[in-house]
């Protein structure tokens, strides 16, 4: 017989943590705690639980609590989930094993060096590259419904980073652009306002590029905001192809 | 930079989640493709000879040679299906300002799949 | 950190490789099923003799067809398997393009003589 609501209440959440202390340990280990169970709290609740009860030398990076800013994304029995928006009771009583997000450098404990998608992030000018500038004196660029829904859904990427971390061609080879970069990439070039799809290209398309994109597809399917970034690169590689063979009819054009 | 722990993804990744099994699954198919790609170069250089292509029709005709069939067309299948769902994706259509329904674009690309099919089928077999 | 320096190296025949692919792509998911279905089924059930598969291979459309099916997913499958190798943690051989694409390139020869000599 199925145990009812109240038995399992009355279990606690039992939570397996990652642990990397760099100064004092040279192997990470992970660390079992044991906390009072409430139907409503997220991971990131009972996180803060053991912080602040149980082990405040516990470290892990979190701000909004709603799904926003992007920060408190971590591995949730092996998925790359946004702790504020993943319910304890999901995994209740069964044990949540927490770990890092996957494929970056641990700083410490939960926490990872996010460096590498910072300094890639720049180089596909995620920003409007107009081709026609103009003063602000001479107003806002306009834009219709259709115009915005080309490239809306690419536009509502919070920078978690959890598509890199169901990304295995960036967990074999972090070279690798990545998932959000590249999509931001098509969603600038999408925009009937942005005129730097030529410029972006040279990063877009380089060894580093679309073109090392296998379509495995685990980001998309992992974005909290579905953005879709492997529908965005695909869509990029046809885009910057029809422009090769346009070009390799119309040289010089 | 202070000291950091590297994870490595290990070499049978792909085992480790159910989606990249698939993925993994779907991209081998790239092997019976062109295994039944030089298999109909072999049809085509024996069609020169009609004794010689009399030899390799048998060999169609053999248990062995419907065995080895079924394995390849169990494994095209899954390519074709898997291709024509991932089509909408690439191919993003608009009109009239609204965008098509990406389960049309994979809806006609299924029917014409089934009238290529048929049509080839026809023209061997009438 | 690794990744920062993005080489801008131009890499001209990419767009080409990927749009042979996705030709080929195209060719095997549609028009591959069938085929075997001929060379197999059809085969097995009596439905094609061994005179009439002949004439099928010998056909001035028949031999077009199997021409570019053979080629094209010649092309799909070396893009496919090279991109597969680096997956599978060879990336020693599958980022050898031009072995992969070289063959698919020979075999397109030795397929269009075939086909010619018929």
């Amino acid at each position: 017989m199925a145990p009812t609501d109240s038995d399992l209440s009355g279990r606690p959440v039992v939570m397996d943590v990652f642990r990397f202390l760099p100064d004092e340990e040279t192997e990470p280990r992970f660390q079992r705690y044991e906390i009072p169970y409430r139907d409503d709290d997220v991971v990131l609740d009972a996180l803060n639980h053991i912080k602040a009860e149980v082990d405040a030398t516990l470290s892990f990076r979190w701000a909004c609590r709603m799904g926003v800013c992007g920060s408190c994304g971590m591995m949730v029995n092996g998925e790359p989930r946004l702790t504020c928006e993943t319910f304890v009771n999901e995994f209740h009583p069964e044990p949540i094993r927490i770990e890092p997000l996957a494929h970056f450098p641990v700083a410490r404990d939960l926490v990872i060096n996010m460096e590498d998608f910072m300094d890639k992030l720049p180089t596909v000018k995620p920003w409007l590259v107009p081709a026609d500038p103009k003063p602000i004196e001479e107003g806002e660029f306009l834009q219709s419904p259709a115009q915005l829904a080309a490239y809306k859904r690419f536009s509502m990427c919070i920078n978690c980073m959890l598509c890199y971390s169901a990304c295995p061609v960036y967990g074999l080879d972090e070279t690798f652009i990545g998932p959000a970069a590249l999509a931001l990439a098509q969603r600038y070039n999408l925009d009937s306002r942005d005129g730097g799809k030529a410029e972006r290209a040279n990063v877009v398309t380089s060894h580093e590029g679309i073109w090392e994109c296998t379509y495995v597809g685990d980001c998309t399917r992992v974005c909290p905001k579905e953005v879709d970034p492997a529908g965005a690169i695909q869509m990029a590689k046809l885009s910057y192809a029809t422009d090769w063979v346009k070009s390799m009819l119309l040289p010089g054009g | 930079m202070d000291r950091h722990y590297v994870r490595k993804l290990p070499a049978m990744w792909w085992l480790r989640k159910r989606t990249y099994l698939v993925f993994m699954l779907r991209e081998l198919t790239s092997v019976f493709v062109v295994a039944y790609a030089l298999f109909l170069m072999v049809v085509i250089w024996r069609a020169d000879d009609p004794g010689s292509f009399s030899g390799l029709f048998d060999a169609l005709d053999s248990p062995v040679g419907l065995v080895l069939h079924a394995i390849v067309l169990a494994a095209l299948l899954f390519h074709s299906i898997t291709w024509i769902n991932l089509t909408p994706k690439v191919l993003v259509l608009w009109r009239d300002d609204e965008q098509v329904d990406p389960r049309l674009i994979a809806g006609a690309n299924y029917l014409g799949w089934a009238v290529a099919s048929a049509v080839l089928a026809w023209l061997v077999l009438k | 950190m690794a990744g920062v320096e993005v080489t801008a190296e131009s890499r001209p025949a990419t767009p080409l490789w990927w749009l042979l692919f996705s030709a080929g792509g195209v060719m095997s998911a549609f028009f591959m099923p069938v085929t075997v279905f001929l060379t197999s089924i059809a085969v097995a059930a009596d439905w094609l003799d061994e005179e009439e598969l002949l004439d099928a291979v010998r056909h001035p459309l028949g031999r077009a067809y199997l021409f570019l099916l053979v080629s094209l997913s010649l092309f799909h499958g070396a893009h496919r398997f090279r991109y597969a190798l680096v997956d599978l943690g060879l990336p020693w051989l599958g980022r050898r393009a031009w072995l992969f694409y070289g063959l698919a390139t020979i075999g397109t020869v030795v397929c269009g003589w075939f086909v010619l000599r018929l």
